[in-house]
């Protein structure tokens, strides 16, 4: 479990980053952190491993203060993956490059194989074992970065801006991945400006703005609210400006999925050619 | 390191940031030369006092003031150095004058390094490429320098991502002898080389796209012109190098030691 | 007058301002082509949209247009081109940036300069314009992209989306008359992005200049064009309608993003709705058909 309680945050430049920061997040939960850029959502996932720590405030992950703690220490229970996997990458094969992490953690030589060829299978990278990661597309080098956080399979996994430069399959595919780790009991934690990939994943949303936060809830709430996007700069889902709209007939207005949208719009319609 | 404090510029508007970079530089040079001409302490403390009004005009105090601490270290190097020699060589007695001679020799190089400190603190990274793309300097030259000015706030955020990154992946960059932490800075140098690549080659793109060497007679958007200011500095340097002149030839200089 | 002007009056409307046949090229090194036999035809004045998944080619083909392609990358390019009159594979791309401007994906490696009008007037100075003229073109450019009060800031100062304007300032600047623009806000929030859209489409509609866009987005951009091109694999798969081509299972299963507003169309359709044959490209349109549809007698 996280919990931030009234984090206070400061950039070397004297800029106040987080304004009064409180936060719980259970175990097994999932979460986007959404915001305009600048309204401290990277800033604050930094301090759940420790890259950050509050200047007041205290910011607790199981039950241990991060202040004192050391990120490294922090880290195998908390996975980052960073928005730009050419950020991390840096080893002669990918097998290197995913057992970094296991090696500096200390696991034995026969555990880091185990680990290794189970994260390879689970991105579907086993045929790029031995291949350097620099010779990978895009989306393949993003799919090693990923790999080598959960080699050591943290119990809370945070992804920064996972949905940049992806495409639609590889989004969707993002997707899934999330509700597998989901199953497997995980935390996962995204920070994300992608409204509609939200809205395909309906988690709990925390609203940034300018260090603060401004609303949390679930997404189906949040992403609807106009006021409130408008507030933080973040616009309504497709299918939800489609049923801001229809709200003058009398449609709920805090529709994102589209199949519900799909029943709610055929029900509808029944039921007025019943009449 | 506090020595490069006091090279990095602010945006501080003031008389002497608006004068010409080419203007101040030959000022620089000026006082470089004057420098060299004397070797006793009297006007070497009287070209060091020469740089205060500048820097008050300039506003740029706490920055050079940070600069001079930053030299210290190696000005105290350079006098204990001198001074010892001179202890040495004349038979381990310290004599006044050549613990004065010491001193000169060390304001001497303060000197030197302030005026730069002072010109650096006061001409932006703008007027700077300016000066180059406007003076007989190759264009590439005065383009690498502006567009390294410009990327370097941008690969230090790079380099601290880079290393925030890795650090979630367990690795612990303080710890270790010498050796071990000098291995464990190649996960950070191998992606800010590879970003930095990738990175020239997006630049060279855009550059291409941009009609990059369509020609060799580039003209260009801004023009440095002189003002008033720029003249009267000018004519300053130019009086203080005669002055200079005439004293170093014509007038005998006490040393401290003799008046005192 | 201005180039554009100018071409805007001479103009015929229904010509090709690009047309290539049969390109192929593959980077030197790599093992297959990157694009396989594109031969499309743009006119004047047309704003495309050009999408398909990831290493499709569509950045390839984006910078055959302005002669990156053979000439930056080395490497040969079969088949023929020819962009706003001129063969590609003969001009040197400082030729080319007269007539067709590039803005690429990231925002902060298109930025050189120290302030943002010195970026944009960048291309207007290596072509040699004097200092009185390049001034007028910086300051239209600038208006253009709403981003004039920005001028004297550092790159570094500004938001993305700014920096994203300023690098379409600095390729308007040199009058273009096609912009080309691969995945220009991948790395933008959804605001910005939309207004980026809206600054290309005023660009298109206003000053006619005919514009490539290259975008993954299509919730946000199909309702801008009526000729939009889906590659797949290096090939040109659909060309035409994006109403047609957007409602097709076989674009779907390419693993093209089809916009939400179509999808949920076609959904209710099939469920029996009562809807006009008109498919919806974005939420607005679909919610007037909704309205329309579902309004009480």
């Amino acid at each position: 479990m996280i919990v931030a309680e009234d984090v206070h945050f400061f950039y070397p430049n004297k800029v106040e980053a987080l304004k009064g920061v409180s936060l719980t997040i259970k175990d097994g939960e999932f979460v986007a952190i959404m915001g305009q850029n600048g309204a401290g959502k990277s800033t604050l996932v930094k301090h759940f491993n420790g890259l950050l720590k509050p200047k007041l405030g205290t910011v607790r992950v199981d039950g241990v203060g991060t202040t004192k703690t050391s990120v490294a220490t922090l880290a195998r229970n908390v996975g980052f993956v960073f928005q730009n996997p050419d950020h991390q990458l840096f080893s002669e094969t990918v097998e290197d490059e995913i057992a970094f992490a296991l090696k500096n953690f200390g696991f034995e030589p026969e555990v880091i194989e185990k680990r290794v060829t189970w994260a390879l299978n689970l991105l579907a990278l086993t045929q790029y074992r031995k291949t350097s990661p620099f010779l990978l597309s895009g989306g393949e080098r993003k799919r090693v970065a990923l790999a080598s956080v959960l080699a050591w399979d943290p119990k809370t996994l945070i992804l920064d801006e996972p949905t940049i430069g992806q495409d639609h399959e590889q989004k969707e595919k993002l997707r899934q991945f999330i509700m597998q780790m989901q199953t497997q009991k995980k935390t996962v934690v995204i920070v994300t400006h992608d409204v509609e990939f939200v809205a395909e994943c309906n988690p709990r949303v925390v609203l940034m703005k300018e260090g603060k936060i401004v609303a949390d809830g679930m997404g189906k709430e949040i992403l609807t609210d106009p006021a409130l996007l408008e507030l933080s700069s973040i616009v309504l889902p497709q299918i939800a400006q489609i049923f801001t709209k229809l709200s003058l007939l009398g449609f709920p207005k805090d529709i994102i999925d589209i199949y519900e949208a799909k029943e709610i719009i055929l029900k509808a319609q029944e039921s007025r050619l019943r009449k | 390191m506090s020595v490069f404090d006091g090279l990095r510029f602010r945006k501080v508007y003031s008389p002497i940031h608006n004068l010409d970079p080419r203007i101040k530089f030959i000022y620089v040079i000026i006082i470089f030369v004057i420098a060299i001409l004397f070797y006793q302490i009297i006007p070497l403390l009287f070209l060091f006092f020469l740089q205060i009004p500048f820097v008050l005009l300039a506003r740029v105090q706490k920055q050079w003031l940070r600069s001079l601490r930053g030299a210290s270290f190696l000005a105290g190097f350079i006098f204990i150095v001198n001074v010892a020699t001179t202890y040495f060589t004349s038979g381990y007695t310290l004599l006044a004058p050549n613990v004065e001679n010491a001193a000169a020799m060390t304001l001497r190089f303060v000197v030197l390094v302030e005026s730069f400190s002072v010109f650096f603190l006061t001409t932006s990274p703008d007027h700077l490429g300016l000066a180059l793309e406007e003076s007989r300097v190759p264009y590439e030259f005065a383009f690498a320098f502006t567009t390294a000015v410009r990327f370097v706030p941008v690969l230090a955020e790079e380099a601290q991502t880079i290393m925030d990154a890795q650090k979630a992946r367990g690795l612990e960059l303080e710890k270790g002898g010498l050796l071990k932490r000098i291995r464990n800075y190649v996960p950070v140098l191998i992606p800010l080389i590879v970003s930095a690549i990738r990175r020239s080659l997006e630049l060279a793109e855009a550059m291409e796209s941009r009609a990059w060497g369509a020609t060799k007679q580039r003209t260009n958007l801004y023009l440095l012109k002189l003002h008033r200011g720029d003249y009267a500095l000018l004519a300053i340097t130019v009086g203080i190098l005669v002055a200079a002149i005439y004293i170093r030839w014509f007038v005998p200089i006490p040393t401290i030691t003799q008046l005192i | 007058m201005s180039k554009l002007s100018r071409l805007r009056l001479a103009g015929t409307k229904n010509m090709a301002i690009i047309e290539t046949k049969n390109l192929t090229y593959t980077y030197p090194g790599a093992t297959k082509p990157s694009i396989i036999d594109v031969s499309i035809k743009v006119e004047k004045g047309e704003f495309v949209l050009i999408t398909g998944p990831s290493g499709c080619g569509k950045t390839t083909l984006c910078r055959c247009f302005n002669g990156l392609v053979p000439h930056f990358y080395q490497g040969e390019l079969k088949g023929e081109i020819s962009v706003a009159g001129v063969n590609t594979l003969e001009h040197h791309t400082y030729e080319m940036a007269k007539h067709v401007g590039l803005v690429f994906q990231n925002p902060e490696n298109q930025l050189f300069a120290l302030s943002v009008e010195k970026d944009v007037a960048f291309g207007l100075e290596n072509v040699g314009v004097p200092r009185e003229e390049m001034r007028k073109k910086v300051d239209w450019a600038l208006n253009l992209t709403d981003i004039y009060d920005l001028r004297e800031r550092s790159p570094h100062e500004i938001s993305g989306g700014q920096q994203q304007r300023v690098a379409i300032a600095a390729v308007l600047a040199m009058e273009p008359e096609i912009i080309v623009l691969d995945e220009p806000t991948s790395f933008l929030d959804p605001l910005s992005a939309e207004k980026i859209f809206e600054v290309i489409y005023a660009l298109n509609k206003k000053q006619g200049i005919t514009v490539i866009l290259v975008e993954h987005r299509l919730d946000l951009t199909a309702k801008y064009t009526n000729h939009l091109i889906v590659m797949d694999e290096g090939k040109i798969r659909f060309e035409g309608n994006p109403r047609e081509i957007l409602s097709t299972e076989e674009t779907r299963l390419i693993g093209v993003g089809i916009p939400k507003a179509t999808l949920l169309y076609q959904m209710l359709k099939k469920d029996g709705l009562n809807l006009n044959d008109n498919i919806p490209l974005s939420s607005e349109e679909l919610a007037d058909q909704l309205m329309e549809a579902l309004k009480p007698k």
